[in-house]
């Protein structure tokens, strides 16, 4: 069982549906029981990081959740998801993450010269690590990108993306994995990278 | 490098896709969600839906249509047609919607942008604009092109960017539906104003016109209805030939 937490940022239709269609059984939720029951979390995100963080830490869900990473559930944080797995972000001031990843987040506009921001649309992924949840990935597979901020850390990236710079596609530390991209709205690629992480 | 998107654009009036010439003379096309699937599964990189229904009924059947779709299509899906205010917002967003695409209502509430964008982020507001040449240059439509505004295209376009919006999706009403290819000098206005991601719509007819498009603006995406809607040609065949021009493209 998969427990998608539900702590009211953006829609989660695509994800529940996509794991429906991979036959990986999920839950949305916020119950500690009910996540703490489960085989594997994913935090989702959409939006911006200070309201999302303020949301997690109301529930008392940040705290939560690094307890469960400790003890060594796999966690797949996607888009906004996977950065707030960082120290820290920049986005509209500067706010604490959950501090699993060393990095920050940082406003892509400063970085990518006359690109345009948000970086938006399907881009290759350079894989650089053996991240079991690139299983079934080619090199050079695109997905579906969209994001304004981006983290900048050097450890633990698992997969790049040009664009301007190496842009971190995606991370992992130990049974903590992050996804900059949207595994639910990039087709079969993003299926099969879903069905690895279930898999694991 | 990011890929180019094509876009198949699907007009839905009474849970039917439709589509017409000039914004005129509707001829029913199929079943959104059998046709969404089908796009989805032959390389479209992302889908439109617009709601074109006057009626509360329709309304409502649009918005089973769209649950429909998010939960068997796996790409992004943008939503526009009827919306007016945070509430349709909330509305479509809360069917599966991902990106909100506004378009009359941002001329009669400009504000909507800059709300909607602090409620939901930049990259769920899409503003769409209905743009025609006059005498005086290229004005904002609106009411389904029937209506001008003494709004100016570029500024709109700029005003928008501004407010946060997170693309811009520009409807020649000039090219729309006559297939003789895209409106390059508006989209080169529009595309050296901002630097958000524009999206081309209005006048594809044939493989060649999209080739004619990436090569000669730094638009983002091109969108297409008949001619896939018609099956004039396949958006792997479109793609292939877009490759081989050495434009970047999701295969």
């Amino acid at each position: 069982m998969i427990a998608i937490i539900d702590y009211g940022v953006g829609n989660l239709f695509s994800l529940v549906g996509s794991l429906k269609k991979i036959g990986a059984q999920s839950v949305v939720t916020a119950d500690c029981e009910i996540i703490d029951a489960a085989d594997k979390i994913i935090l989702p995100g959409v939006g911006a990081f200070g309201d999302a963080i303020c949301k997690l830490k109301k529930n008392g869900l940040d705290n939560f959740l690094i307890g469960q990473c400790e003890k060594g559930k796999p966690l797949l944080g996607i888009c906004l998801g996977m950065q707030l797995l960082f120290e820290k972000s920049y986005e509209y001031g500067v706010h604490d993450g959950l501090g699993l990843i060393k990095g920050y987040i940082l406003p892509l506009k400063d970085y990518v010269g006359n690109l345009k921001v948000p970086h938006m649309g399907w881009n290759g992924l350079k894989i650089q690590d053996d991240n079991p949840i690139f299983k079934n990935t080619k090199q050079g597979e695109a997905v579906y990108f969209v994001h304004s901020y981006f983290a900048n850390c050097k450890n633990n990236v698992s997969a790049t993306t040009d664009y301007g710079i190496e842009v971190t596609a995606a991370v992992r530390k130990g049974n903590v994995y992050g996804v900059q991209f949207h595994p639910e709205k990039s087709g079969e690629s993003g299926l099969k990278i879903l069905k690895a992480f279930a898999n694991l | 490098m990011l890929a180019k998107r094509i876009i198949p654009c699907l007009d839905v009036r009474n849970g039917r896709v439709v589509k017409g010439k000039k914004f005129e003379n509707l001829i029913d096309i199929d079943e959104p969600a059998k046709l969404a699937a089908f796009y989805s599964e032959n390389g479209a990189d992302e889908l439109v839906f617009y709601d074109i229904t006057a009626s509360s009924d329709g309304r409502a059947l649009f918005c089973n249509v769209l649950e429909e779709v998010a939960a068997n299509v796996f790409i992004p899906l943008t939503v526009g047609g009827g919306i007016n205010n945070l509430d349709d917002f909330d509305r479509v967003l809360k069917c599966g919607a991902d990106k909100v695409s506004i378009n009359s209502g941002a001329v009669a509430n400009p504000l909507i942008i800059s709300q909607a964008a602090k409620l939901y982020g930049n990259q769920c507001v899409v503003l769409s604009m209905d743009v025609k040449l006059t005498d005086n240059g290229y004005k904002i439509f609106t009411k389904g092109g029937r209506n001008q505004t003494e709004i100016d295209a570029v500024e709109w376009a700029k005003f928008a960017q501004d407010s946060g919006a997170g693309e811009i999706v520009v409807n020649s009403i000039d090219t729309d539906g006559v297939k003789r290819g895209f409106d390059l000098p508006l989209l080169n206005l529009i595309c050296k104003a901002v630097n958000i991601p524009v999206v081309a719509s209005g006048g594809a007819g044939s493989i060649s016109d999209f080739v004619t498009l990436f090569k000669n603006t730094n638009v983002d995406a091109g969108l297409g209805a008949s001619v896939f809607h018609f099956n004039e040609f396949s958006i792997k065949e479109l793609k292939n030939e877009l490759k081989n021009n050495k434009i970047e493209v999701r295969m």
